[in-house]
């Protein structure tokens, strides 16, 4: 058990370097886009003066190094810092913290991520184990050739297709407000769900088949099967329990996906989402809006990463009773 | 063993005309081609033959079982009153586990790693549903204690990799054995353990099989375990029945030329050569993977042109050993002294000539050539490479080499795939040979072949030995080679070495403790061997066997 902190502990750990390392990365990345922030809202027709009282006003004219460490460490604390927008050169300051922007995106976003995963989770690992029992059966090739197809499509292609299919039976604007109740909100984003669920059942259903033929083929499976097992027992109590690894770290990575990929998909149906909101961000050049987005992102595939490793030392006997 | 069961001869098992058959390269190939078998209740069957014999395959089919990818084309599979080869599936899973039972070659990969010993020995017993989940435990533990298990009562609580191979080797026996069947499938069961731990599981599974008369088919290559085990053994060959008979008769009077070709294998013998004439010394060795120190104090020396054989069991040092002299592993302390000079311990502090002159060879020839070069690329790289031999000069000196090791020029253009096991390392001794060195590592080189191939080889390495005078450093843990090959023998048991010196003086009485018990372990075609090797260890009441586990 104690081996088992250890391994967690050392994995939180390179977990926390890898996102100051991101943090790096993203800080150096946004100080190279083009383009100057101040120029950009205060127009073509500014003064030199009133760009350099702006610049200092957001702390822009200081080194880069100071501006960084300046980031980083409000962020421990907490603080995003405010956007940039809202600002302009009559002095008024009407920006607002950047968490306070990125909340309810925040929350839109997670809302989608968790609904299709919800969906397509099992889904695919239902479809995966029915495609590894029933190998290279009709079912089984029909199965891969479709979700090889969604998967194959663009994500706009994919929703239009069904705005015009659906379109009459479901709502095509996933325009959800704070105030909608569940049941509500669940009908308006039943469209991007299955757009969704189209793009990522494929990866992790392929990826749970392969990994539960890999199994079949062991010697420890020919093992049950001699000693009577039915196909059932096999594939449940002997395959799948020496599947997790492989199976949570593609399911952490399409759930990843689900909150840092999804952008087309919020634009397609006007969803409220905090891809549409980076993508904004960098046409305006709110550069602190981009970077919490950019660390939030990194965040989340870190700890999706962690989770899925997590799952595969507890699945793993050996390392959860070494000898 | 059952002399009473074979008065009433009642037949378990009737095989006839088996014919079963594979598929490979887009079409099918007959692996069983006819062959009978028939058991009586409490018999044991000895099944022996090389490896593709199809031995495991005619094993399988006893069960009505076929591999994927496998058929059974034509024959009736008898068993008790019901034929196997027509049976449905789900009457054969009624069967399996409970009247017939399987016991595999590697019980390492044939545990599933995720459930308990406990658990995965009563599964299907539990299935069966005629005793409840205590009993059935209860009795599981009273196996584990008659398979003379460490710990019996505990034991089973662990997972598969938290005991050894020996002891997973006796809880399967264990676990086929909790049903009470009528029949058991040994599927090379000892092949992957040590001499040492072999005799522990051939003694407990034969007291177990006679102890509740069940009937058994004992699937082997090894000619001297089959003779401890079977009442009756019958020897396969391309898939067809060479010859049957019980088996005192078997080994006394062998009708068939293959057979007797087979039993004569291991009376391969060489006089042994003394010499003072050191090629390479190491000294005082201590090498570690990372904190795990697995050489202490190692001494070794290997003359010009002779064989010096390094034995132990697995996990005795021997490879470890091998990494150290080659470079691969560099010791913590010690030296390495190699034609007078020392050899800087890590690889790439070593000069090209130094490489040249210390080759080696593989167990597995599979792996140790890329499958996508040529024979010709892959002798012709250590020419290229030591002596700068290219074009056409390296083609001629490949094709010399090839003859050498007794192919001929038809091989240049093959790939590994193409070539048979001993054939396959026939090219890594070549490709050894191309460097023209002083000595060769031999690492388990005839493990993974069977015993006429192994001959060969061996022949193949003495003759060479003879013509060039090439030392070989010979790591086995199989007796029967290193009398094949050796002037001297070095026995190494847990990173130490625990006795050097000439092959005869070694091999003769008195030994120190290890070298006896690794040495009396190995199987003799004595049909009474294991009975006295037992008797033996009874009243000297050795204590080191009970260490060793």
């Amino acid at each position: 058990m104690l081996r088992l902190f250890e391994v967690i502990g050392k994995r939180l750990l390179l977990g926390f370097v890898t996102l100051f390392i991101v943090s790096l990365l993203i800080f150096s990345a946004i100080s190279l886009l083009p383009g100057d922030f101040a120029q950009a809202v205060l127009g073509q027709s500014a003064t030199e003066d009133t760009l350099a009282a702006f610049r200092s006003g957001l702390g822009l004219d200081k080194p880069l190094i100071q501006r960084y460490f300046d980031w980083i460490v409000n962020v421990m604390r907490g603080d995003f810092g405010s956007s940039f927008s809202g600002r302009n050169s009559s002095g008024f300051d009407l920006s607002r913290p950047v968490l306070e922007i990125m909340a309810p995106k925040l929350r839109n976003t997670v809302f989608l991520a968790l609904v299709t995963a919800a969906v397509a989770v099992p889904l695919a690992l239902i479809l995966g184990l029915l495609t590894a029992l029933f190998r290279n059966s009709i079912f089984d090739r029909g199965a891969n050739g479709l979700t090889l197809t969604t998967i194959s499509a663009p994500e706009f292609f994919l929703a239009y297709i069904l705005i015009i299919g659906f379109g009459g039976l479901l709502p095509t604007i996933a325009n959800v407000k704070p105030d909608m109740g569940v049941f509500e909100r669940l009908r308006l984003v039943a469209l991007p769900t299955i757009t969704l669920t189209l793009v990522i059942v494929a990866h992790m259903m392929r990826m749970t088949r392969a990994a539960i033929i890999n199994l079949l083929a062991s010697p420890y499976i020919e093992m049950a099967r001699l000693s009577g097992a039915s196909q059932a027992e096999i594939i449940f109590r002997h395959a799948l329990p020496n599947a997790w690894a492989p199976i949570a770290t593609v399911i952490a990575f399409n759930l990843a996906y689900l909150v840092v990929g999804v952008v087309v998909v919020e634009v397609v149906f006007t969803y409220e989402g905090i891809g549409k909101l980076m993508v904004d961000s960098v046409g305006s050049r709110d550069i602190p809006v981009v970077q919490a987005c950019a660390l939030i992102f990194a965040a989340t595939y870190i700890l999706l990463n962690l989770l899925a490793d997590l799952i595969g030392i507890l699945t793993n006997p050996r390392l959860l009773h070494p000898r | 063993m059952s002399e009473a069961a074979k008065t009433h001869s009642p037949l378990l098992l009737d095989m006839k005309n088996i014919c079963i058959e594979g598929f490979a390269d887009e079409r099918w190939h007959p692996i069983i081609k006819g062959v009978d078998l028939q058991l009586n209740r409490g018999e044991v069957l000895g099944l022996i033959g090389e490896s593709g014999a199809g031995k495991s395959t005619l094993g399988k089919a006893a069960m009505g079982y076929t591999q994927p990818g496998c058929r059974i084309t034509a024959g009736e599979i008898w068993f008790d009153g019901q034929d196997l080869a027509q049976a449905k599936t789900r009457e054969k899973r009624d069967i399996w586990g409970t009247r017939i039972s399987y016991v595999a070659q590697s019980a390492a990969a044939s545990f599933n790693p995720a459930h308990r010993l406990l658990e995965q020995t009563i599964r299907a017993s539990k299935r069966q549903g005629e005793r409840n989940d205590a009993e059935l435990r209860r009795d599981a533990i009273e196996l584990f204690d008659a398979l003379n298990l460490p710990e019996p009562e505990t034991i089973g609580q662990r997972y598969p990799h938290q005991v050894s191979g020996g002891q997973l080797q006796r809880v399967m026996t264990a676990m086929a054995m909790s049903s009470r069947p009528d029949l058991i499938i040994f599927d090379e069961p000892t092949t992957a353990l040590d001499v040492t731990t072999q005799v522990e599981v051939l003694a407990s599974i034969r007291n177990i099989v006679s102890q509740f008369n069940t009937a058994a088919i004992y699937i082997t290559h090894d000619l001297a375990v089959v003779a401890q085990m079977a009442d009756r053994i019958k020897v396969l060959r391309y898939g067809e029945e060479v010859e049957q008979a019980d088996t005192r008769t078997m080994l006394s009077d062998p009708q068939e030329d293959y057979t007797k070709s087979l039993w004569s294998v291991r009376s391969l013998e060489k006089p042994e050569d003394a010499s003072d004439d050191v090629l390479l010394s190491i000294d005082n060795i201590d090498a570690a993977y990372g904190t795990a120190k697995v050489l202490h104090d190692v001494s070794i020396k290997l003359p010009r042109g002779r064989t010096v054989a390094v034995v132990g069991e697995s996990g005795s040092g021997k490879s470890t050993t091998a990494r150290v002299i080659t470079g691969l592993l560099p010791q913590s302390n010690g030296t390495v002294t190699f034609n007078g000079k020392k050899l800087p311990p890590k690889l790439s502090s070593r000069s090209k000539e130094q490489l040249r002159r210390i080759q080696m060879i593989y167990q597995m020839a599979d792996t140790a050539m890329n499958p996508r070069q040529t024979v010709g690329q892959i002798i012709g790289r250590p020419l290229e490479f030591y002596l700068g031999l290219r074009g056409k000069d390296q083609e001629r000196r490949v094709i010399e080499l090839l003859e050498m090791i007794e192919l001929d020029a038809s091989f240049y253009d093959r790939l590994p795939d193409e070539l048979s096991g001993g054939q396959k390392q026939r090219i890594c001794i070549a490709r050894a040979l191309a460097a023209e060195p002083d000595m060769i590592i031999c690492d388990e080189v005839t493990s993974a072949l069977d015993q006429i191939v192994q001959e060969g080889i061996l022949n193949l390495l003495q003759r060479l030995q003879n013509e060039f005078g090439i030392a070989y450093l010979f790591i086995t843990h199989d007796i029967a080679t290193v009398r094949a090959i050796s002037d001297e023998i070095v026995v190494m048991w847990q990173g130490k070495v625990v006795e050097q010196g000439m092959k005869n003086e070694i091999l003769s009485p008195p030994h120190p403790a290890y070298s006896q018990l690794l040495l009396s372990s190995v199987p003799e075609m004595d049909p009474d061997w294991l009975n006295n090797l037992l008797e033996q260890r009874e009243t000297e009441g050795d204590g080191v066997i009970k260490a060793q586990d």
